[in-house]
């Protein structure tokens, strides 16, 4: 029970570990932050369950001993957040000259505080040069000595989300600044050029060992951490620095990307270059190259961007833009508290650190995977860590008000997390969420607290005053069955498969997938269905599987991108021409948009969405059919799964469908289909070509789930459910049910390594 | 079709939900469901859960955000239907003046 002083929980203790996925004699390290908790008590936990509903089996976990098992010093640990570049190499001349910085910019929110676009800038002693968007958003340039600044600006704020050259030249002799302001918004828009001079009594004076940023300027924290502050929200594209007072025309011809530069110019940035990677590239002679810090977004349109081209690889030039955000968060860097050193008796399944202190108890999970090379079951449960990151610290639940009320069908209900992440959006945002400027979050790091990635733990606003277990709570719902049933599993995740390819499934007859596997990297979606193709089995118990293609950084650990392209349920949408990831080149979007048909992989595909009460299956007539008695066998009943702690049915919250036409095998045996779903169900919107009144679950015979089952030519199978509420149904009476029922012989007979037959 | 007034429509509108706050709604409830929650102006209303599966807290919550979360007194719910009774009231109230029972 988190702390309730002000009526509201409150969560005082969070952390993160460095990993999700170990083996055994791997290390695993903690990061822990405490809110005036002086100490508290770590142990590590098998977790079996976290289904708190009335009608759930509870909470149950088992403590496991290790080394790691005793009472750690509490401490603060801040969360840094804001991207920007850092050059601290030969970061230029600590005594300035006469000098001229230049930028084209791309300002997504300015005159809500001051943010830096360029400069070598100590907050603490006010110290050097900025080129910055003040207060009020114009351009204005800073010069501090140490004893006082000088601040000149151009009085006329720069436009929202239209490109802009900005420039600022400072002369050593004269004192002279001259600030130049030019928008290159379309006709109607674009005020005109802006040129403004003026005598200053100073001469800039870098302090020693402060680098240059771009998008912030350098700040020494309490713990007197370098870091960042005042950071630019937009894009920033060529930006350059030069030993001289440059004319206009002169900046004009620095402006594209260039080579062969004297060495009067002190940095021209070509962020076009390396994209795929978190360093900048300096054309200058100097070598002036630097790093990002937090992932701003790459593969960005640029200025010179002419909408001729949309793939960056074919016209990189023109996507050398980066955009910056003040909640980019990428790695918290938090000190370790403690270390883990997995034992080699920990069998696989799902674990925890669990942290308690005073009323707080934290969990940060984790899977241990068998050691490597060996099985200790005939099926492995793949838990979907790339889509427990794409939900990362979602955040509708806190903006939805009352237009999300009438969406969802119900009220929204914060629990502990959500205040915390109400009150801590320097922790970053989900795939789902939008920066502070309004733009889509693209990357998503695990690298950092994740609050929604935790037992017990259900979604503000999906499930009935959110009661609904999302993602990882809801997938423990399939262990504690698993355990239930005394059936013996493996358990491995997204990341690994990504990593580690077919070689991870090779050994398993059986794979089930979580409830709600919706995003694929290519290699992932390459090794499950080489492995079906290798006569594996495949047990999809979830829905909207398979959905969206994401890219892992191949540098970075623990970071995925999406691109929010083309189609789709999207909750923010990406711009056209920026559909290429930044990490990997491929293009993004829905992997049915790419010659991979969901329905051809799973037999089902996305059908519906709603996210009030769940419905039943009612069994078709080729449940009947003798290559599938297996399935039913001990099952009576006609109707299927009219119960559940997930909307109290097992068809619910997102259906998938057969579909010939989108390419389900026509061999596949539809089973039962789910039917009498409320009017908030509606099919999504590469579903609907064209609006009908007739779209709502009450009326529209599209929108249901369905269960199918087909053999592969290689002896293998595929059992699909199509629904994210079927694994909630699991344990129903202490698993005395036909949902249990029908998994199970699902199952045993998935292990079975006889060949299945295909009817041909 | 037998005509009903406008007056006795809403009440059956009214004593629908008040039947069944969560769930499968008629088209007639639907809309005046989608009206009176996505009109809320300031502040909508949401709930603190307290005790998962068990009890909540009504509050209020500007879409801004980073906006506070601010518990109104007094009104703690021990079933999500219970909730959303009591704020289908408050909205009522405010959209039309009537006090409902």
């Amino acid at each position: 029970m988190p702390d309730m002083t002000d009526g509201m929980p409150r969560k005082r203790l969070i952390g993160y570990a460095d990993r999700m996925s170990v083996r055994p004699g791997e290390r695993l390290r903690f990061m822990v932050s405490c809110d005036d908790l002086s100490a508290y008590h770590a142990q590590i936990v098998r977790l079996v369950s976290g289904d708190l509903h009335p009608q759930g089996l509870g909470f149950i976990e088992h403590p496991v001993e290790t080394g790691i098992t005793g009472t750690y010093a509490g401490r603060f640990q801040p969360l840094w957040a804001g991207s920007y570049a850092i050059v601290d190499g030969p970061a230029g001349p600590d005594q300035l000259g006469s000098f001229t910085v230049q930028a084209m910019i791309w300002p997504t929110s300015p005159g809500r505080r001051r943010q830096v676009i360029l400069g070598r800038w100590s907050q603490a002693t006010c110290r050097g040069f900025a080129l910055a968007l003040d207060e009020n958003g114009t351009l204005s340039l800073e010069l501090g000595d140490g004893a006082s600044v000088s601040r000149v600006n151009t009085g006329v704020a720069l436009l929202e989300r239209e490109w802009a050259f900005v420039a600022a030249s400072f002369d050593a002799n004269s004192g002279r600044v001259r600030l130049h302001q030019e928008a290159c918004a379309s006709i109607g828009r674009a005020p005109a050029p802006i040129l403004r001079e003026e005598t200053v009594p100073l001469r800039a004076v870098v302090a020693a060992g402060v680098p240059l940023l771009v998008a912030a300027c350098a700040e020494v924290a309490e713990d007197h951490r370098a870091t960042a502050s005042d950071h630019f929200n937009g894009k920033i594209d060529s930006p350059r620095i030069v030993g001289q007072v440059l004319e206009r025309h002169e900046m004009e011809a620095l402006k594209a990307p260039v080579s062969g530069l004297p060495p009067s110019v002190l940095a021209a940035w070509d962020f076009s270059c390396e994209m795929t990677t978190d360093r900048i590239i300096d054309l200058s002679p100097w070598g002036r190259h630097g790093r990002l810090i937090n992932l701003p977004a790459r593969a960005m349109k640029g200025f010179n961007w002419t909408g001729e081209v949309l793939d960056w690889k074919l016209a990189p030039t023109q996507y050398g833009a980066i955009h910056f955000h003040d909640d980019d968060l990428y790695d918290a860097e938090w000190a370790t508290d403690f270390e883990l050193a997995v034992p080699d008796s920990l069998r696989s399944g799902v674990y925890a650190a669990k942290l308690t202190a005073e009323q707080e108890v934290e969990h940060i999970p984790f899977v241990v995977q068998p050691p490597r090379g060996q099985r200790t079951a005939e099926a492995v449960v793949l838990l979907p860590t790339a889509s427990y990151m794409a939900y990362a610290n979602e955040r509708a639940g806190l903006g939805g008000g009352g237009r999300l009320h009438a969406f969802a069908n119900h009220l929204i209900a914060l629990g502990s997390g959500d205040l915390w992440l109400n009150d801590h959006p320097e922790v970053g945002g989900s795939l789902y969420d939008r920066h502070s400027d309004g733009s889509g979050v693209c990357y998503s790091s695990r690298l950092r607290p994740i609050l929604n990635f935790r037992p017990g733990v259900t979604n503000a606003w999906i499930g009935a005053a959110g009661t609904a277990p999302w993602q990882f709570n809801a997938d423990l719902a399939l262990i504690a069955w698993l355990e239930a049933r005394e059936i013996r599993y493996d358990v491995t995740t997204d990341e690994d498969l990504h990593d580690d390819g077919l070689e991870l499934l090779k050994p398993y007859r059986a794979i089930l997938t979580g409830s709600h596997p919706e995003y694929y990297s290519k290699e992932m979606y390459d090794a499950l269905t080489a492995h079906l193709a290798c006569g594996g089995r495949l047990m999809y118990l979830g829905g909207n599987g398979f959905y969206w293609r994401v890219a892992f950084h191949r540098e970075l650990p623990g970071v995925i991108e999406l691109r929010r392209a083309e189609d789709g349920i999207r909750d923010w949408v990406a711009e056209g021409g920026e559909y290429y990831h930044s990490f990997t080149g491929e293009y993004g979007g829905m992997w049915s948009r790419m010659g991979r048909r969901i329905h051809a992989l799973a037999g089902i595909g996305m059908a519906a969405q709603g996210f009030d009460v769940s419905s039943y299956y009612r069994r078709r007539q080729e449940s009947y059919d003798q290559r599938v008695s297996f399935i039913f066998a001990g099952v009576a009943e006609e109707i299927i799964g009219n119960f559940g702690t997930v909307g109290g049915g097992a068809a619910g919250l997102e259906l998938d469908r057969y579909d010939l036409a989108e390419g389900s095998p026509p061999h596949a045996l539809v089973l039962a289909s789910s039917e009498n779903h409320s009017d908030t169900y509606f099919p999504p919107p590469d579903e609907i070509h064209n609006a009908t009144a007739m779209m709502d679950g009450r009326q529209n015979p599209n929108i249901r789930a369905d269960m199918v089952f087909f053999e592969t030519p290689s002896g293998g199978a595929v059992f699909s459910t199509g629904s994210i509420s079927w694994i909630g149904s699991l344990t129903h009476d202490h698993c005395r049910n036909n949902v249990s029922r029908i998994t199970e012989n699902v199952l045993q007979r998935f292990i079975d390594p006889t060949p299945f037959g295909h009817p041909g | 079709m037998r005509k009903i007034s406008g007056e006795a429509f809403r009440r059956a509108l009214i004593e629908e939900f008040r039947r069944q706050p969560i769930g499968r709604h008629s088209p007639g409830l639907r809309l005046l469901l989608n009206n009176l929650r996505s009109g809320q102006k300031e502040d909508p209303y949401i709930l603190v859960c307290t005790k998962p599966h068990r009890e909540w807290r009504l509050a209020r919550k500007s879409v801004e955000r980073g906006s506070p979360v601010r518990l109104v007194p007094d009104l703690i719910f021990s079933s999500p239907e219970q909730a959303e009774w009591e704020v289908f009231k408050l909205l009522w109230k405010e959209s039309t003046g009537e006090c409902l029972t």
